[in-house]
This record gives C-alpha cells, sequence and structure tokens, in this order.
C-alpha cells in the first residue's frame, strides 16, 4: 500500500489579486511505505510548497492527498494525518518549544494525549534513536546545528509517525551535521520509516531508492538516482546540478577518458580510473 | 602588505567563571592580492579571528595592523573605525538578513552614507556596486529588498558593502543556504570582485570542494590557533591532520589518493578538479599513447576553468 | 556573550530549591514580593535579605550570577534613588538648593526602595534561575486552571509564555548578529543625541523585526507539524506534585512573613530606625 499519494494537485498562492504564483501544477505520484525518497529542485520549483502539502499543513486547490488512505482536507483526521507524516523544517532554532531537551521531546507525545509513562519511554527512546540521550537534562542552546538538528528529529519520530519528511534539514548545516543527520534518516528507514527527504545536496539524494526532480511546479525526472544523473542534458534543463564526482566523470568522458557519463560516487570513478590507467 | 596580525588572542566572558579562551597566538600577515581561504570546524575561533580586522571585536592581547591603523587594547589613541570598516568590508553569513530599507538603492547608499559620503558620490557608488554584482540597477533600484529571490537579496546585502569599496573583503559562509544555481552564482561573483573591485579577499567556508576553486592561501584554524597557513597545493600533504581535526579533504585529493592506493602514478600536488582531471589525462595519454586534450572539459556546460592558460593546446 | 542578559535565564543546579514545585515556588515568590512592600524597617529588610540570601545559598546558584541579574536594572535603581533623594520633600532639610533638597527623610526613603527594589529583581531572578521555563508554564498553567471556567484560553497563554522564554536567547544572539552587520556598513550606534540613537535603532529593529515574524511562521508550521492542540485530551509527562520539602518552605516563609507583619504593625516598624537616627544625630 503507498504511505501517501497525490492525484493531480495543484497549489497557489495568492499574493494578490494580479500576483498569484502557481506553485504546485498538477503533480500526482505515490511514495511506497518504507522507501527513501529524495526531491530536489532549483528554488521556486514548489518543493516546499509539496513537503507541507504531505501533512495537511497546506491542503490543495485542486486534487487530493491522500495518507494512508485519508485525505488531507477532511479535518476530522488532521491529527491523524499529521501524527502519521511527521516533519523536519530547515532551521532548527525555530522548531523548539521548550528549553529543556526532554520537555520539547515530549511535546508532541502531550498533544496526542498519550499517557504519562509511555510518553517517558518514547522521550527515551526517541533521544536514543538519534543518539543525544546524554543530553536529556540538557538546555538545546550550546549545541552544534547538527545536535539542535537531531533533537527537532527527536521530537517527531516521538509521536511515532510512519513517514518522516526532511524539508530542506540540511541546509542550515556545517558538512558534519548534514553528515550526522542524514546518518539518522538512513537509519530510521532500516527499521521501516518512509523517509522523504527534500534537499538541495546532490550527495544526499545518492542514498536513496528513487529520486523526484521538480521544476516549475511539476515532476520533471523521476527514477532511481542513477538513471535520474545519468540523464545529464535533462538535469541542465531542470535547473539542477550532478554530484560532483558524477561531473568530473563527465568531464573525462567528454574529453576522451572513457569513464561512463552515470558515474554517481567516488569510489566508482576510483575503480573505472584504475583500469584504464 | 594589508594586514599584520600580531600575538593575538582573546578571551569571552573574561574574569568570570564562564572563560572561555577562543583564540590565541595568532601571528600572520595577510597581504595585498591574497585570494585567502579560512577552514576550521564551529567553534575553532574563526569567526572571532575575522572579527578582529574590522573592529567589531576590540584587541584584548596582541596588535593588529590595518593598513595604517593600528588595533591594541590600549584605551587611546582611539582607532578610526568608520575609516576601518572603509577599509576592511565584512559580509556575514546569511547577509540578506541586515537588509531594512525599503528600497534597494537606500539600502545599498546605507554603508556609503554612513562614510559621510555626498549625494554624488554616493549615487555614483551604488550604481556601480549594484551593477558590479550582476543586477539590472535601473529595473531594481526601487524595488522593495523583501520582495526580491533569495539569490538576489544575498546580491544586494553584498553590494551593500561593495559600495563602501572595501580594499579587503571578507566574506563569512557567502554560499550557506543557497541552491545548487544560486551557489554557482555566488562564487562567480566572488572571483569577478577580485578582479573588480577588492584586491584581497578572504572567505570562510565549511565547503572545502568550494574554497579550493578560487582560494590560494589557506589557514586552518583549529581549538583557536592557525594550526596550518600556507599555499594551497602544499596544505594537503598534511591530510592526516586535517582530518584528525574533523575537516573534510576536497574530492579530488581523495580521488588522487584512492587511485595512488590502488598503484596508479599520480602526482603530488593534486587538489582541484581541474588539477585530478589535468593530471589523469595526461596519465591517459601516456599509457595509451592518445592525444587527447583538455579542450573538450566543458563541453558539458561545466565551468571548470584552469588559473593559467597553457594547459589548452 | 549574552551574558548581560541574566536575567529571566535557568541556571541549572542539582539543589532543594530548583526540585521544589514551581506553583510553590511561584506562591512563595509572590508572598516574599508582598512581604517586601510590606516590611518598614532596616530589622525587616535584615529579615528579607536573610530569607532571600539563605535561598540563594540552599539553591547552589552562585552569588555572582544572582547579582548579575541587578545588572540589568541598575539604571532603573539609580534612577529611583537620585530621584528619591533629590525630591523628597518632607522632614529634616540636611542641604537644600533651587528646587532640591535633601532630607534625613528622603535619605532613608531613598535607600529603602533601593533596597526594596534589589530584593525585588533577586527574588524574582531566583525564581527564573531555579524554575524551568517549562516548569514555570506548568506551574502558572495549573494555578491559573480555575480561570478555565470563564473561558480564558490558559493552555494557550502557557504555551506562549514557555516559547517567550525559550526564545529571549535566540534573539539575544540575533540581535547582537544584526548590530555587528551594521557596525560593519559603518553605523555608529552608540553616539549622537537622544533622537540620533533611536535613529540609528532602525536598521537593527527592522531586521529584528522581519527576522522575529519570521520565525514565528516557521514556528507556527512546527507546532501544527506536532499536532499542538489545546483540548482537555493533552497528557503532561512531568506531572506537578507538593511534597514535603514544599510545606516545609511554605512553612518557613509563613514564619518569616509573620514575623515581618509584627513588626511592621505591632511596633509600627519604626523603632529601630529611630533609636539609629537619634544616635546618629544625637553624636
Amino acid at each position: 500500500m503507498s504511505a501517501i499519494e497525490l492525484e493531480n494537485v495543484y497549489y497557489s498562492y495568492v499574493l494578490s489579486e494580479d500576483n498569484i504564483i502557481k506553485a504546485v501544477r498538477g503533480i500526482s505520484l505515490k511514495i511506497e511505505e518504507g522507501s527513501f525518497v529524495a526531491m530536489v529542485g532549483h528554488n521556486g520549483s514548489g518543493k516546499s510548497t509539496i513537503a507541507k502539502l504531505l501533512n495537511g499543513l497546506l491542503v490543495p486547490d485542486y486534487g487530493k492527498v491522500r495518507v494512508f488512505g485519508m485525505d488531507t482536507q477532511d479535518k476530522e483526521h488532521i491529527f491523524d494525518v499529521r501524527k502519521s507524516v511527521g516533519m523536519v523544517f530547515q532551521n532548527p532554532d525555530n522548531q523548539m518549544v521548550a528549553s529543556i531537551i526532554e520537555d520539547d521531546i515530549a511535546f508532541g507525545p502531550e498533544n496526542l494525549g498519550i499517557e504519562r509513562e509511555e510518553i517517558i519511554r518514547r522521550v527515551d527512546w526517541a533521544l536514543d534513536k538519534v543518539h543525544m540521550l546524554e543530553h536529556k537534562k540538557g538546555t538545546p542552546f550550546k549545541l552544534s546545528g547538527g545536535q539542535k538538528q537531531r533533537l527537532a528529529i527527536a521530537g517527531i519520530i516521538a509521536m511515532k509517525p510512519k513517514v518522516i519528511v526532511f524539508d530542506e534539514s540540511t541546509a542550515m548545516l556545517d558538512p558534519q551535521g548534514r553528515k550526522e543527520v542524514m546518518e539518522v534518516a538512513h537509519e530510521l528507514n532500516k527499521e521501516g520509516m518512509t523517509v522523504i527527504c527534500i534537499t538541495h545536496y546532490m550527495e544526499e539524494a545518492l542514498g536513496a531508492d528513487r529520486l523526484i526532480v521538480l521544476n516549475d511546479g511539476k515532476i520533471a525526472l523521476d527514477g532511481k538516482p542513477k538513471e535520474v544523473f545519468s540523464q545529464y542534458e535533462k538535469i541542465k534543463e531542470n535547473k539542477i546540478h550532478v554530484p560532483l564526482a558524477t561531473k568530473i566523470a563527465i568531464s573525462l568522458d567528454d574529453i576522451g577518458v572513457k569513464v561512463g557519463k552515470d558515474i554517481m560516487e567516488k569510489d566508482e570513478l576510483v575503480d573505472k580510473l584504475c583500469q584504464l590507467l | 602588505m594589508s594586514i599584520v596580525v600580531k600575538d593575538l588572542a582573546f578571551t569571552y566572558s573574561l574574569g568570570s567563571p564562564y572563560e572561555k579562551k577562543a583564540i590565541q597566538n595568532i601571528n600572520l600577515t595577510i597581504n595585498d592580492g591574497d585570494f585567502l581561504g579560512i577552514v576550521g570546524h564551529t567553534g575553532s575561533g574563526k569567526s572571532t579571528f575575522i572579527q578582529h580586522l574590522n573592529g567589531l571585536i576590540k584587541v584584548q592581547e596582541g596588535e593588529i595592523e590595518v593598513f595604517d591603523i593600528k588595533l591594541t587594547n590600549a584605551k587611546k589613541p582611539k582607532p578610526d573605525l568608520r575609516k576601518l570598516r572603509s577599509n576592511v568590508g565584512m559580509v556575514f553569513q546569511y547577509p540578506e538578513y541586515q537588509l531594512f530599507e525599503d528600497t534597494v538603492y537606500k539600502d545599498v547608499a546605507f554603508g556609503p552614507k554612513n562614510l559621510g559620503l555626498d549625494e554624488e558620490e554616493i549615487a555614483k557608488r551604488v550604481k556601480e556596486a549594484i551593477e558590479l554584482v550582476g543586477l539590472d540597477f535601473e529595473a531594481i533600484k526601487e524595488r522593495a529588498p523583501f520582495e526580491l529571490s533569495g539569490g538576489q537579496k544575498r546580491r544586494v546585502a553584498i553590494a551593500g558593502i561593495i559600495a563602501m569599496k572595501p580594499k579587503v573583503l571578507i566574506l563569512d559562509e557567502p554560499t550557506a543556504g543557497l541552491d545548487p544555481n544560486g551557489k554557482e552564482q555566488i562564487l562567480t561573483l566572488i572571483t569577478h570582485l577580485k578582479k573588480n573591485c577588492s584586491s584581497t579577499i578572504i572567505v570562510i567556508s565549511h565547503d572545502i570542494d568550494e574554497i579550493t576553486r578560487f582560494a590560494t592561501r589557506l589557514i586552518v584554524f583549529n581549538e583557536g590557533r592557525v594550526a596550518f597557513d600556507m599555499p594551497m597545493n602544499e596544505l594537503f600533504k598534511h591530510q592526516q591532520e586535517l582530518v584528525e581535526m574533523g575537516l573534510d579533504i576536497p574530492l579530488a585529493v581523495k580521488i588522487a589518493n584512492d587511485l595512488k592506493a590502488k598503484g596508479v602514478a599520480i602526482q603530488d600536488g593534486v587538489v582541484t578538479v581541474e588539477d585530478l582531471i589535468k593530471e589523469i589525462v595526461r596519465l591517459y595519454n601516456a599509457k595509451h599513447n592518445t592525444k587527447l586534450n583538455l579542450k573538450d572539459i566543458n563541453k558539458s556546460g561545466f565551468n571548470f576553468s584552469f588559473r593559467s592558460d597553457e594547459v589548452f593546446e | 556573550m549574552g551574558s548581560r542578559f541574566a536575567f529571566g535565564q535557568y541556571y541549572p543546579a542539582d539543589s532543594l530549591i530548583h526540585k521544589m514545585d514551581p506553583r510553590c515556588k511561584i506562591l512563595l515568590t509572590i508572598a516574599y514580593m508582598v512581604a517586601i512592600f510590606l516590611v518598614k524597617s532596616y530589622l525587616g529588610y535584615l529579615v528579607t535579605a536573610i530569607l532571600l540570601f539563605s535561598t540563594i545559598a540552599i539553591s547552589k546558584v552562585p552569588l555572582r550570577v544572582v547579582l548579575r541579574s541587578i545588572r540589568a536594572v541598575i539604571f532603573l535603581l539609580m534612577f529611583t534613588l537620585i530621584i528619591n533623594l533629590l525630591f523628597y520633600k518632607q522632614g529634616t532639610v540636611i542641604a537644600s538648593w533651587w528646587k532640591i533638597t535633601i532630607t534625613w527623610q528622603g535619605i532613608d526613603y531613598a535607600i529603602k526602595m533601593l533596597f526594596r527594589l534589589t530584593m525585588l529583581v533577586m527574588g524574582a531572578s531566583m525564581l527564573t534561575f531555579t524554575t524551568t521555563a517549562t516548569e514555570l508554564t506548568d506551574g502558572l498553567e495549573s494555578l491559573l486552571y480555575p480561570l478555565k471556567f470563564i473561558k480564558v484560553p490558559v493552555h494557550d497563554i502557557a504555551i506562549i509564555m514557555s516559547i517567550a522564554l525559550r526564545f529571549i536567547p535566540t534573539l539575544v544572539e540575533e540581535t547582537q548578529k544584526i548590530m555587528n552587520a551594521q557596525k560593519a556598513r559603518g553605523a555608529e550606534l552608540d553616539t549622537g543625541n537622544f533622537f540620533k540613537r533611536v535613529k540609528a535603532m532602525l536598521p537593527i529593529l527592522i531586521p529584528l523585526f522581519v527576522s522575529a515574524f519570521r520565525r514565528a511562521d516557521e514556528l507556527a508550521d512546527a507546532l501544527d507539524a506536532r499536532c499542538y492542540n489545546a483540548s482537555d485530551k493533552r497528557t503532561k509527562m512531568k506531572v506537578l506534585k507538593f511534597t514535603l520539602k514544599d510545606y516545609l518552605a511554605m512553612f518557613i516563609v509563613a514564619l518569616f512573613i509573620a514575623a515581618i507583619c509584627v513588626d511592621a504593625y505591632a511596633f509600627g516598624g519604626a523603632y529601630v530606625d529611630t533609636f539609629i537616627y537619634n544616635l546618629i544625630m544625637g553624636a
């Protein structure tokens, strides 16, 4: 069964009568349970709008978004939708409500009306999952960006969602922080959680089962990362980039060192080069 | 010599139980024409250091000479901060968050106005600065900064610093939070500014692959000290130490090392992607007796560029 | 960095005071504040000071940190001191010049006022030093619970307070960043007359407001994504409970306040003062 289903979805921001931004223009999409889906696209391609449509923060102007069969427009199910689809945002500072870490993690479960003993268990569990258990009683202020963002993840998974959406959650982090967050994302996926990762970093899309490229509010490309990145002409048309290792491979290939244009990662490139040199 | 730093040290909350040494024993000279990259992980002291260079942090210990302005911990004579800040321009992280005027023109004019320039000179500089950052002056000057796109806002903010015509331009994480195209534009802009505005440029960045694209000299901060200060092609001989400091190594260096480990006779000194490609093509030609040449390197639309043209046979 | 803004920040430590029920601490702080204004004599002030300083000692919050909370309001304190000193009209005149008269009672009043305000600020900051924002809001929410029956959105108020406290350090840091950025553009923030300075604040305030609104926007989404609601179905991880130490604290504070009341009303709170006054004037 698909976890999330979008059916011909449209969404526009109406800023004024003559200034309407058509952010999402006819997207149909099924996301399988347990998969790791990366979404990329240049600024203004509609990525963040889609993220917010996935858990009912926005509802489509036209079309349907269904989360485990529940329509996000159905106000009766809105908490069930949000409980099923957790979302981690870009700025780690703007997602925390409490000054003590364990209190912050407990916020979601408290809203869901979960009983006390279970909340305490879940706080420990969630902090352990993001490797932050030793900070339980501390404050978030002195932590690094990567640590804060992992706390944001803990705050979401404490609600035990089936899907977790990362809406450019690594954009404000340093390389170390990005690595930490992506590691946690993959660990969660291994344990069966569906992960949707919206990002600017093409390297982060490599580990995904599926890569969706958005452009002008529509799906431009959709497939395995290797299939998508090897269509370099199309990548360019959609104003995104390929990973650096792919760039090197394509350049070498153009020059005449035939390593192939579908190389994604360093080790692949090194192996190919060893055969040629 | 534009900037000379001697025995600089700084401690936060000096004299309180929360004392925290941010930097110590910093000695270095920044030369006119340097294209300098500063790396170091969060908390290594690099931000504290650069904020000294335009007087945002008062010197506690040691001294700094920026052009003719001396910065020390002495109460008198007071350094001419206005002159200092017009000489050393600083573009902070996410500089678009400092925009506040209702038009782009007024915002860019804020710096020059503070320098006490006359209207005519201000107008000239604003126009120049906006054009330098690659925006259409007539089209954008009356627009509100808040309605621009993220990349445009950032360029307007950079224009606000450029309009002060600094001799030294410092940029702190200039590409943070932008999408790949926005990043590419800012990187191109920095190289452009080096030629046409500030002859000395200092860039702080976490992205080592980005920094190796333009910097000629790298300074590595670690635990408040300068761990390395050397030309870029020498730095990565110290790879082991860099990794221990938790710093990233450029992808080209990693690939070169892996190839070396597998018995490929790659020469030392590969740092940039261009170096790597050049070296691979050389080895390939030698082995297969071919005459492949580098002119097709950007056939697929990349903008790899070499520092000297001699490689384009 | 940020050390100037110690007021209102939690100081983590493992002490009896930290472990007390926040409701108890809130009630006792209120009682303490009322008591300060009941006190009329120096003996009474001594009693309140003993209460305050023993609380500080038990709380394991360093005295230096508590004193720093006064630094934030030092201007206000000095202002009150000087106004009272110079413009208090009644009593024995010591010196007089133009519209200004300094009287013995004026000095007395000014010192007492200064003392009161200092005790007040220190007392209030002891509450925030030893109580996390969450506990504080939980405590308030619980104390205000009866207001729910007259349709006051008690929980929403509590969460707004919690978020406000949570964002103080973030916004302080942000202000510092923006100030640096504008200084780098040549802005002069601390020269010129009052109006000039206010005008010079605009380049700081506007970006700060813009950023605060952006944060608020994102935070609203984050709250929604975490199923925020103020319904009665909501549960709590930390349940407040009065324990022996809370009752004990209430008993001790009650004793102190009783002593103050006795001092203030039985003796008119004056005899010690008159004694000291006569001592000095007689000498």
